[in-house]
Protein backbone atom coordinates (compact mmCIF):
# COMPACT_ATOMS: atom_id res chain seq x y z
CA UNK A 1 0.00 0.00 0.00
CA UNK A 2 1.32 3.45 -0.93
CA UNK A 3 -0.20 5.28 2.07
CA UNK A 4 0.12 8.85 0.95
CA UNK A 5 -2.05 11.50 2.57
CA UNK A 6 -4.11 13.83 0.42
CA UNK A 7 -5.42 17.15 1.69
CA UNK A 8 -7.73 19.94 0.56
CA UNK A 9 -4.86 21.10 -1.64
CA UNK A 10 -4.94 17.90 -3.69
CA UNK A 11 -8.71 18.16 -4.12
CA UNK A 12 -8.40 21.80 -5.26
CA UNK A 13 -5.64 20.77 -7.65
CA UNK A 14 -7.98 18.13 -9.16
CA UNK A 15 -10.75 20.74 -9.57
CA UNK A 16 -8.23 23.13 -11.13
CA UNK A 17 -7.12 20.40 -13.58
CA UNK A 18 -10.61 19.18 -14.48
CA UNK A 19 -12.54 22.43 -14.69
CA UNK A 20 -9.89 25.02 -15.45
CA UNK A 21 -10.83 27.63 -12.83
CA UNK A 22 -8.07 29.50 -11.01
CA UNK A 23 -6.30 27.65 -8.17
CA UNK A 24 -7.69 30.16 -5.73
CA UNK A 25 -11.29 29.71 -6.86
CA UNK A 26 -10.88 25.93 -6.97
CA UNK A 27 -9.75 25.98 -3.33
CA UNK A 28 -12.74 28.14 -2.35
CA UNK A 29 -15.15 25.75 -4.04
CA UNK A 30 -13.70 22.73 -2.21
CA UNK A 31 -14.16 24.67 1.02
CA UNK A 32 -17.78 25.58 0.13
CA UNK A 33 -18.64 21.93 -0.52
CA UNK A 34 -17.27 20.85 2.87
CA UNK A 35 -18.96 23.81 4.56
CA UNK A 36 -22.41 23.02 3.08
CA UNK A 37 -22.11 19.38 4.06
CA UNK A 38 -21.04 20.30 7.62
CA UNK A 39 -23.85 22.86 7.99
CA UNK A 40 -26.48 20.32 6.88
CA UNK A 41 -25.14 17.75 9.37
CA UNK A 42 -25.10 20.31 12.19
CA UNK A 43 -28.79 21.01 11.38
CA UNK A 44 -29.32 17.27 11.91
CA UNK A 45 -29.81 16.42 8.23
CA UNK A 46 -28.51 13.26 6.60
CA UNK A 47 -26.12 13.93 3.70
CA UNK A 48 -26.51 11.31 1.01
CA UNK A 49 -24.04 11.43 -1.87
CA UNK A 50 -24.97 8.81 -4.47
CA UNK A 51 -22.16 6.40 -5.39
CA UNK A 52 -20.06 7.87 -2.55
CA UNK A 53 -21.79 7.30 0.77
CA UNK A 54 -24.15 8.58 3.45
CA UNK A 55 -23.28 10.73 6.45
CA UNK A 56 -25.81 10.63 9.24
CA UNK A 57 -26.07 12.05 12.72
CA UNK A 58 -26.88 9.68 15.56
CA UNK A 59 -28.03 10.65 19.03
CA UNK A 60 -26.21 8.86 21.85
CA UNK A 61 -27.89 8.79 25.23
CA UNK A 62 -26.01 9.41 28.44
CA UNK A 63 -24.30 6.48 30.13
CA UNK A 64 -21.85 5.73 32.92
CA UNK A 65 -18.28 5.38 31.75
CA UNK A 66 -15.16 4.45 33.64
CA UNK A 67 -11.76 6.08 33.71
CA UNK A 68 -9.64 3.10 32.63
CA UNK A 69 -6.64 4.34 34.60
CA UNK A 70 -8.28 5.05 37.96
CA UNK A 71 -11.35 2.82 37.66
CA UNK A 72 -13.46 5.80 38.71
CA UNK A 73 -17.02 5.99 37.35
CA UNK A 74 -17.79 9.12 35.34
CA UNK A 75 -21.05 10.13 33.69
CA UNK A 76 -20.88 10.52 29.89
CA UNK A 77 -23.34 13.17 28.74
CA UNK A 78 -25.71 12.61 25.80
CA UNK A 79 -24.09 13.60 22.53
CA UNK A 80 -24.46 13.57 18.75
CA UNK A 81 -22.04 11.53 16.68
CA UNK A 82 -21.52 11.36 12.95
CA UNK A 83 -21.52 8.05 11.15
CA UNK A 84 -20.46 7.40 7.57
CA UNK A 85 -21.78 4.49 5.53
CA UNK A 86 -19.80 3.98 2.33
CA UNK A 87 -21.76 3.19 -0.85
CA UNK A 88 -21.43 -0.19 -2.53
CA UNK A 89 -19.45 1.45 -5.29
CA UNK A 90 -16.92 2.90 -2.83
CA UNK A 91 -16.61 -0.43 -0.99
CA UNK A 92 -16.07 -2.30 -4.25
CA UNK A 93 -13.50 0.19 -5.56
CA UNK A 94 -11.57 0.20 -2.28
CA UNK A 95 -11.61 -3.60 -2.03
CA UNK A 96 -10.55 -4.07 -5.68
CA UNK A 97 -7.89 -1.34 -5.59
CA UNK A 98 -6.17 -2.69 -2.49
CA UNK A 99 -6.07 -6.33 -3.48
CA UNK A 100 -2.42 -7.44 -3.57
CA UNK B 1 -29.29 16.70 1.61
CA UNK B 2 -28.48 14.79 -1.55
CA UNK B 3 -25.82 15.30 -4.23
CA UNK B 4 -28.11 17.35 -6.51
CA UNK B 5 -29.10 19.69 -3.64
CA UNK B 6 -25.45 20.24 -2.78
CA UNK B 7 -24.75 21.06 -6.45
CA UNK B 8 -27.69 23.49 -6.46
CA UNK B 9 -26.43 25.33 -3.37
CA UNK B 10 -22.98 25.77 -4.88
CA UNK B 11 -24.54 26.89 -8.20
CA UNK B 12 -26.74 29.48 -6.41
CA UNK B 13 -23.68 30.94 -4.68
CA UNK B 14 -21.68 31.08 -7.91
CA UNK B 15 -23.96 32.55 -10.60
CA UNK B 16 -20.92 33.16 -12.84
CA UNK B 17 -20.35 29.39 -13.22
CA UNK B 18 -22.20 27.09 -15.64
CA UNK B 19 -24.36 24.46 -13.96
CA UNK B 20 -22.43 21.72 -15.75
CA UNK B 21 -19.13 23.08 -14.37
CA UNK B 22 -20.55 23.07 -10.84
CA UNK B 23 -21.60 19.44 -11.36
CA UNK B 24 -18.11 18.64 -12.59
CA UNK B 25 -16.52 20.37 -9.57
CA UNK B 26 -18.64 18.49 -7.02
CA UNK B 27 -18.21 15.17 -8.83
CA UNK B 28 -14.44 15.67 -9.11
CA UNK B 29 -14.13 16.17 -5.36
CA UNK B 30 -15.95 12.93 -4.50
CA UNK B 31 -14.29 10.94 -7.32
CA UNK B 32 -10.86 12.10 -6.17
CA UNK B 33 -11.55 10.83 -2.62
CA UNK B 34 -12.70 7.41 -3.93
CA UNK B 35 -9.68 7.17 -6.28
CA UNK B 36 -7.29 8.00 -3.44
CA UNK B 37 -8.74 5.31 -1.20
CA UNK B 38 -8.69 2.80 -4.07
CA UNK B 39 -4.90 3.42 -4.18
CA UNK B 40 -4.72 2.89 -0.42
CA UNK B 41 -4.16 6.59 0.30
CA UNK B 42 -5.68 8.62 3.10
CA UNK B 43 -7.62 11.86 2.60
CA UNK B 44 -7.40 14.25 5.52
CA UNK B 45 -9.77 17.21 5.50
CA UNK B 46 -8.98 19.20 8.67
CA UNK B 47 -12.07 20.24 10.58
CA UNK B 48 -14.31 17.91 8.56
CA UNK B 49 -12.78 14.47 8.90
CA UNK B 50 -10.43 11.89 7.42
CA UNK B 51 -11.08 9.03 4.99
CA UNK B 52 -8.79 6.03 5.25
CA UNK B 53 -8.62 2.36 4.35
CA UNK B 54 -8.65 -0.37 6.98
CA UNK B 55 -7.54 -3.93 6.49
CA UNK B 56 -9.82 -6.73 7.62
CA UNK B 57 -7.95 -10.00 8.17
CA UNK B 58 -9.02 -13.24 6.56
CA UNK B 59 -11.29 -15.24 8.86
CA UNK B 60 -13.43 -18.32 8.99
CA UNK B 61 -17.01 -17.19 8.80
CA UNK B 62 -20.21 -19.10 9.01
CA UNK B 63 -23.24 -19.09 6.78
CA UNK B 64 -25.88 -18.02 9.30
CA UNK B 65 -28.59 -19.96 7.49
CA UNK B 66 -26.89 -23.32 7.06
CA UNK B 67 -24.24 -23.05 9.80
CA UNK B 68 -21.65 -24.11 7.24
CA UNK B 69 -18.05 -22.74 7.62
CA UNK B 70 -16.72 -20.50 4.85
CA UNK B 71 -13.29 -18.97 4.38
CA UNK B 72 -13.53 -15.17 4.10
CA UNK B 73 -10.52 -13.59 2.38
CA UNK B 74 -8.62 -10.60 3.72
CA UNK B 75 -10.16 -7.37 2.46
CA UNK B 76 -9.87 -3.59 2.66
CA UNK B 77 -12.74 -1.35 3.69
CA UNK B 78 -13.30 2.43 3.66
CA UNK B 79 -13.30 4.21 7.02
CA UNK B 80 -14.24 7.76 8.05
CA UNK B 81 -13.25 9.53 11.25
CA UNK B 82 -15.05 12.79 12.10
CA UNK B 83 -12.83 15.86 12.55
CA UNK B 84 -12.63 17.62 15.89
CA UNK B 85 -14.23 20.87 14.71
CA UNK B 86 -17.25 19.13 13.14
CA UNK B 87 -17.65 16.83 16.17
CA UNK B 88 -17.73 19.90 18.41
CA UNK B 89 -20.14 21.75 16.13
CA UNK B 90 -22.52 18.77 16.19
CA UNK B 91 -22.65 19.18 19.94
CA UNK B 92 -23.26 22.91 19.92
CA UNK B 93 -19.69 23.92 20.65
CA UNK B 94 -18.36 26.43 18.16
CA UNK B 95 -14.55 26.83 18.17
Amino acid sequence: MSSKTLTRMDLSEAVFREVGLSRNESAQLVESVLQHMSDALVRGETVKISSFGTFSVREKSSRMGRNPKTGEEVPISPRRVLSFRPSHLMKDRVAAGNKD
Amino acid sequence: MIRSELIQKIADENPHLYQRDVEKIVNTIFDEIVEAMARGDRVELRGFGAFSVKKRDARTGRNPRTGESVEVDEKHVPFFKTGKLLRNRLNGMEE
